[in-house]
């Protein structure tokens, strides 16, 4: 290539001789996000740094500190060692692993790019998920000496999740397997048939030296029998996906309702995919009303049309009740509306998913409260093999049913990732600790419909003259549960009252019989307590309940099972020291000689209520005292 | 199994452009602070980053002003033109201004002459500390970006900060999809990176575009300069310890980065237009945080005064 064609050169010029001009072409760029996938040594980090470097983003002192750290740290003895300018945080630097998700950006005369840099480790399938999340495309790179690895599989797998339809499989280090095409075509023919294995349809593949700049932005004399494009040239023309989204129908997810002032009231979000107009008639969900969109709003002025990627605000022409969480769409083609779901989940928390604990689930701007179920399967993403599991762990994937405490709008994610993509957070740490991906609702959901019955709660709880109400106790096993809410039934049922009391021995040997006491089985019991104190609730009884309920998260979702005031928390408190020397049972003594897992105090936790009704401390009380005061907060409630 | 091949799409008259999507991404974090914040604010230094920020916050919330302040860290080192443009962004946004000058570093006159690096400490790390504590902001916004520095390119949009205001990068949360996990432990705060996915040259053409008033220290005009420090500093008032005899000169400069002024490295230029600017930024050959003393020394400077607070 002589000087005159070289584009760089021709940018150069450009901007020297005519910056009005450059800047117009400039104007019209379009933006492509993409992620690199690779092991440790694929030359991922080189291949980033040539990319940076041949599209000029790298300046002089950048270049000077470059050229320092490759002497320091480099791997490529004297030469420039590109991984270094991508490789950021100290520690990192220190080992020589990118260990976190990266963001790197640079622009060529058509495009600018997004560069989402993840790490090769498997352990850190979260951050791949995590960068493939806003991706249009993705590259895998494969080390031409090593073919496809199961970490190739790994990452081909989790970009195909996630959905990427633009996948390029770049074959690095051609230069030392001597650019031979045979190697190239080998490769090529055995990721061909994992692709079809894993349902690709499609990858393009390049060969490539990230070191040696081999097809990278122009076509090498090394592989004069390939004839594809040069990587830089395909990301140039790829297409992206907010554009193919404005060809789906209408949705917006509400962020934020603006009201400046009593005339105007607007709708802002951003447009998930299609594109409205005024007049354009749209349904509001999950309330299902509908109306026409009357303007659309911009600093810029009003718009005759808005497309999918673009951030507005919409009036309506009828005063429709529309607020943050719900969904905007056309009416003739409106998302559906479900609560309950199957899902693949990507578990990105270092605590274990626990299935029926309440998490809290956000998809579009709505957050609300979900359980999980136990996956239906987990899938080794290296063999593609579907494992039986009952939870799943840091960086696992698997199928669950999800269901919220509330029907949502949704599509399935791979019609719509805006509306079909979630994350589930963990209400007491506040981590982000899955990403799933709805693939459709549960037909139960759709069709279970509750019997309205005629002799209803208010009539069962009339007939007995009482507030129908669940008694909670909670507290350390032999912190005196049980024989305070004895104690309590006793004097209710002398007062004539309709008492019921559950307790371990009761639900136990019968109804939770299959239960033991892993983590996931204390919540799968608590769940179950909390649906027969409901029924009975219903029935109109006073429930009181002795169990030692440990964790503040189940504690909560029976909680929100009942309606507001019914549900009263007794906290008895003892020192573990206390009621360990009292151990009734003899099960403290088992614990610690290590012949009893999992025991509340000794090696599982006891999460203390932060706010209950009431607190009977038992070292300062009797049972009977304390008997005494629980119930003068029921009767006074 | 078909293998693919490079298909190119034509450009529609729909297809958005990369600063139309880069706005359209920035409001979308903005509207999702504020729906979800208690008490947010905007760091606003007065500089491009900060006027280009300012300007997509009327956009996220036109017709209604944006409804959180401005917060103004001062050092009283800024440059007078800086003061001069601040009060009147905020008047024009429709927004309330705060302004921050940590006491205990006013009483103690730091300053950058005398205190290293003291002064960036004490009047940005600590006075941005004592700012948010004071009003009890609980998400504030600020203007950096991924493109600036290597330890920032991993840097969340949304960002949170222990109670004592520190980062750890090894705690930040994954962002997936548009999904912001906003959710925070009671004293926790977050920083907002509106701005996380914009490059320096994206900011320029959006402020021609939009049209965006900035300083006119960007631009180029004759200035009195002193070399300091390996820099040509401006002499901007009588603080300026100049060694005796010693006489500024008039040179035509202007500024890729604003700080304060004894702090601020001042480039020679003829560029008095937004373009003839663009133009140089193309063609010159060194980042722009090489125009700021603070982080000469190591390549993980940076990332070390993050940790400890510094924005």
């Amino acid at each position: 290539m002589t000087v005159a064609t070289n584009p760089a050169y021709i940018t150069e010029t450009l901007i020297a001789e005519d910056i009005d001009a450059y800047l117009v072409k400039h104007q019209h760029k379009t933006m492509l996000r993409f992620i690199t996938c690779g092991s440790v040594d694929d030359g991922k980090s080189t291949l980033i740094g040539r990319l940076l470097y041949d599209s000029k983003m790298i300046f002089e002192d950048q270049l000077a500190t470059l050229e320092n750290d490759s002497k320091m740290h480099g791997t490529q003895g004297q030469g420039i060692d590109f991984a270094l300018l991508v490789d950021g945080l100290a520690a990192e630097r220190e080992q020589g692993i990118t260990i976190d998700v990266a963001y790197r950006f640079f622009a060529t005369d058509k495009r600018k790019f997004i560069v989402a840099d993840t790490p090769g480790h498997e352990q850190y399938t979260r951050n791949m998920v995590t960068g493939a999340s806003t991706a249009d495309l993705a590259v895998i790179l494969i080390d031409a000496r090593q073919g496809v690895l199961t970490q190739t599989r790994r990452h081909s797998y989790l970009v195909n999740l996630l959905g990427i339809k633009n996948i390029v499989l770049a074959v690095n280090k051609m230069d030392l397997v001597g650019y031979s095409a045979e190697r190239f075509y080998e490769i090529v023919s055995e990721y061909s048939h994992f692709a079809k294995q894993i349902g690709m349809k499609s990858f393009l593949p390049i060969p490539i030296s990230g070191l040696a700049g081999d097809n990278i932005v122009t076509r090498s004399e090394n592989t004069a029998w390939y004839q594809g494009p040069t990587l830089l040239g395909h990301l140039e023309d790829a297409p992206i996906t907010v554009a193919r989204m404005q060809d789906a129908p209408f949705r917006m997810a509400v962020q934020w309702v603006n009201r400046p002032n009593l005339d105007f009231r607007g709708f802002a979000g951003l447009i998930g995919s299609g594109s409205i107009a005024p007049g354009d008639a749209i349904r509001i969900l999950p309330s299902g009303k509908t109306t026409t969109v009357k303007s659309i709003v911009t600093y810029g002025g009003n718009l005759d049309r808005a497309v999918a990627g673009q951030s507005v605000t919409l009036t309506f022409n009828d005063e429709v009740d529309c607020s943050r969480g719900d969904v905007i769409t056309t009416a003739d083609a409106p998302c559906e509306v479900a609560d309950q779901f199957e899902a693949t989940l990507v578990w990105m928390g270092e605590a274990e998913m626990l299935p029926g604990r309440p998490y809290l689930l956000k998809m579009g701007t709505q957050t609300l409260t979900a359980t999980v179920t136990e996956p239906k399967y987990e899938v080794n993403v290296n063999t593609l093999e579907h494992l039986t599991s009952d939870t799943l762990k840091l960086n696992a994937i698997g199928v669950v049913n999800i269901s919220t405490d509330r029907a949502i709008p949704f599509d399935s994610y791979a019609n719509n990732p805006d509306l079909g993509g979630f994350i589930l957070i963990d209400r007491a740490t506040n981590a982000t600790i899955a990403a799933g991906m709805v693939h459709f609702a549960l037909r139960r959901s759709q069709n279970i419909h509750w019997q309205a019955l005629d002799v209803d709660r208010t009539a069962h709880a009339a007939i007995k003259n009482q507030q129908p109400k669940v008694v909670w106790f909670t507290g350390l096993s032999g912190s005196g549960k049980s024989t305070i809410a004895n104690i309590v039934e006793k004097k209710l049922h002398a007062m004539g009252k309709h008492t019921f009391l559950l307790d371990g021995d009761n639900v136990r040997h019968g109804l939770n019989r299959d239960l033991g006491f892993t983590d996931a089985d204390r919540v799968e019991n608590i769940r179950r307590v909390g649906e027969v104190a409901r029924l009975m609730t219903d029935a109109g009884l006073i429930v009181l309940t002795a169990f030692i309920s440990p964790f503040q998260a189940e504690r909560r979702l029976v909680r929100d099972m009942m309606d507001a005031g019914e549900f009263m928390e007794v906290y008895v408190d003892t020192p573990l020291e206390v009621a360990e020397s009292r151990d009734v049972k003899g099960l403290y003594k088992k614990a610690r000689a290590g012949n009893l897992k999992n025991f509340t105090g000794i090696d599982s936790p006891y999460e203390a209520p932060e706010a209950p009704e009431l607190t009977v401390n038992t070292t300062a009380l009797t049972a009977e005292e304390a008997a005494e005061l629980v119930i003068a907060a029921i009767l006074a409630s | 199994m078909p293998v693919s091949s490079a298909d190119p799409v034509a450009i529609s008259a729909s297809t958005l452009t990369h600063l139309q999507r880069l706005e359209a991404e920035s409001i979308h974090i903005m509207r999702e602070v504020v729906a979800n914040a208690e008490n947010p604010v905007m760091l606003y230094s007065v500089g491009k980053d900060s006027a280009c920020m300012l300007h997509l916050a009327k956009k996220a919330f036109y017709p209604a002003p944006p409804p959180f302040p401005l917060l103004h860290v001062d050092t009283t080192w800024k440059f007078k033109e800086m003061y001069k443009l601040r009060q009147k962004a905020a008047d024009d946004a429709g927004m309330k201004l705060i302004v921050h000058q940590n006491p205990d570093a006013l009483a103690q006159g730091i300053n950058p002459f005398d205190h290293g690096s003291m002064h960036t400490d004490m009047w940005k790390t600590e006075g941005l500390k004592q700012a948010l504590t004071k009003y009890n902001f609980d998400v504030a916004f600020g203007g950096a970006r991924r493109d600036e520095e290597k330890s920032r390119a991993k840097e969340r949009i949304f960002s949170f900060r222990s109670a004592n205001h520190r980062w750890d990068p090894k705690q930040q949360r994954p962002e997936l999809w548009k999904l912001y996990n906003t959710r925070k432990a009671k004293g926790e705060s977050i920083r907002a990176f509106p701005l996380s996915n914009w490059t320096e040259l994206d900011i320029w053409q959006y402020i021609h575009l939009e049209n965006i008033e900035i300083v006119p220290l960007y631009f180029a005009a004759p200035r009195p300069v002193v070399e300091w420090n390996g820099m040509l500093i401006m002499v901007d008032d009588e603080r300026f310890p100049l060694a005796p005899g010693q006489v500024p000169e008039m040179k035509s400069v202007r500024f890729r980065t604003l700080g304060c002024y004894p702090l601020s490295g001042a480039v020679e230029s003829k560029a008095t237009t937004l373009p003839e600017v663009i133009q140089e930024m193309l063609l010159t050959t060194t980042s722009e945080r090489q125009g700021r003393a603070i982080d000469h020394d190591q390549a993980a400077s940076m990332e070390k005064k993050k940790q400890e607070g510094y924005f």
